[in-house]
């Protein structure tokens, strides 16, 4: 009976009550071509990730490395022959040589104290030395010399830069000469095992930074090649 | 003044100012009483007799200034290593300060980059040595690693010394100089039982000086116990690095001055 009386006003026009069914259809819907679309991508991902080794892993050969270790009691640095593995690319032996250079630092007995270890160095990359003909950047007038650049590149001097962890250079130890021996070993390391390399750059964390521990200059480029002081010694 | 109608009063005034004006102006100054004034009051000025004085000794040629710039370094904000109860900045001021002293009481001049507990850019402090002109500069630094003096010149290969010369690399033109110091340091330091470590090194400030630069590194005593911090709250081992510094920088004004 009451229902029958109900304002006019209190009933759900039809047409709304169509339309909320119709959206409501829409919903679910759209819901499921999206869970399924979900579902077709995540297999896509599956099958594109093959978990299993297509190539058998490359042991690289045991190859002898020499490193230059500095020893902070006579300023001087002392050359090292070790045996370890490593790469063919040039890029990553360079890494993995310095890695070990700073295994040997990191070491509780270490002539040359310096926390950090072999993950101290985030890259190493090698680039033709700005003095290198054919390079745009040199400065060198010989650069005009019909030589072809491919050739030069592929036998000329090379920059490194080396790319420290940020953390390397936060804690490493403060002072000229501990700061200087380690930048010294680094370059001397690399031109002992990658003789083309005859200048190094280094940067933190992919950045220029003026100082290393507040003494050894970071802005200008060190010669792997300079020859290093000893104890004595007028420089 | 006035100037009266037959000439001026003032003889020496009128001949600056007849120097100073125009010929047509000068023609209507009349000189020659002027000049006869002048002349006259020359003359009797010559024929008066002297007074007995005593031969005035030839006055002794000027020695050529020379200047010492001390750079203590870090400050501030920038403490330096850790020296185990003392930072490099605090050690550094210290024994610029001792030193300066040592200088002083030697009759040599001295500038300091920093008299107190203050922040110093890099570049100020080579700008502060290259103004003063002067015939050494030390940087001074400490450091806990290795052990007795460090002495550091720039690592960059010699150069002509040139009108403009890069900031970065102006040390080039003073690195023969700068290689003579730290041979004198060298030995000086050695001759008071200190051991010392020469090498190279690019350093900002040090790279930017136009004198002979060194940095001056000192490290624990090589005598020091377990405790190798000690060696920076030792004041006698302070006093003896700064005597022979001080002695040497003595030695180097000695030699600047001969001919």
């Amino acid at each position: 009976m009451t229902s029958r009386f109900r304002p006019a006003r209190f009933q759900i026009p039809r047409f709304q009550t169509v339309l909320f069914i119709l959206l409501v259809a829409a919903s679910a819907v759209m819901g499921g071509l999206l869970w399924r679309q979900l579902d077709r991508a995540h297999q896509r991902l599956l099958r594109g990730e093959d978990s299993a080794p297509t190539q058998a892993p490359q042991v690289a050969p045991a190859e002898q490395a020499t490193l230059l270790v500095a020893n902070d009691a006579d300023n001087s640095l002392l050359t090292q022959v070790d045996t370890l593995p490593l790469p063919q690319d040039p890029g990553a032996r360079a890494r993995l040589i310095l890695g070990k250079l700073l295994d040997l630092y990191a070491a509780p007995d270490a002539a040359h104290p310096v926390p950090g270890g072999s993950t101290s160095v985030a890259q190493v990359f090698l680039l033709p030395a700005p003095s290198l003909p054919g390079n745009p950047n040199s400065t060198d007038p010989k650069s005009a010399e019909p030589k072809s650049s491919a050739a030069a590149a592929a036998t000329g001097p090379l920059l490194a830069v080396v790319n420290f962890a940020g953390a390397f250079a936060d804690s490493h130890p403060s002072g000229i000469e501990t700061e200087n021996l380690t930048l010294q070993s680094i370059s001397g390391t690399l031109h002992a095992n990658l003789p083309r390399v005859t200048e190094v750059r280094f940067l933190v964390d992919g950045q220029s930074r003026p100082t290393l521990a507040g003494h050894a200059d970071l802005t200008g480029t060190y010669l792997a090649t300079d020859a290093v002081p000893t104890e004595g010694a007028h420089p | 003044m006035k100037n009266s109608p037959n000439g001026p009063r003032n003889p020496l005034r009128t001949l600056l100012l007849a120097s100073l004006l125009p010929g047509s102006l000068v023609a209507r100054i009349p000189v020659a009483p002027v000049l006869g004034v002048v002349l006259a009051a020359g003359l009797a000025a010559a024929q008066a007799p002297a007074p007995p004085t005593a031969p005035q000794p030839a006055p002794a040629p000027q020695p050529p200034r020379f200047l010492v710039v001390l750079d203590a370094a870090h400050g501030g904000d920038d403490p330096g290593g850790h020296l185990g109860s003392q930072s490099e900045k605090t050690f550094t001021l210290a024994l610029s300060v001792r030193l300066r002293s040592l200088l002083g009481a030697r009759g040599i001049q001295v500038l300091t980059t920093r008299e107190s507990d203050a922040t110093l850019d890099l570049n100020r402090r080579a700008e502060i040595a290259n103004h003063a002109n002067a015939q050494a500069c030390l940087s001074l630094h400490a450091s806990m690693t290795g052990s007795g003096i460090h002495v550091f010149a720039a690592a960059m290969a010699p150069a002509p010394a040139t009108r403009f010369a890069a900031w970065k690399t102006a040390q080039a033109a003073w690195v023969t100089r700068s290689l003579a110091l730290a041979g004198l340091i060298n030995s000086t330091l050695q001759q008071a039982g200190l051991t010392v470590t020469l090498g190279r090194t690019a350093l900002p400030a040090v790279d930017s000086m136009t004198c002979p630069a060194l940095a001056i590194e000192v490290a624990p005593d090589t005598s020091a116990g377990a405790n190798r911090a000690d060696s920076f709250t030792d004041p006698a081992y302070q006093a003896r690095i700064a005597e022979a510094l001080a002695a040497a920088l003595l030695e180097w004004k000695t030699e600047a001055h001969q001919p």
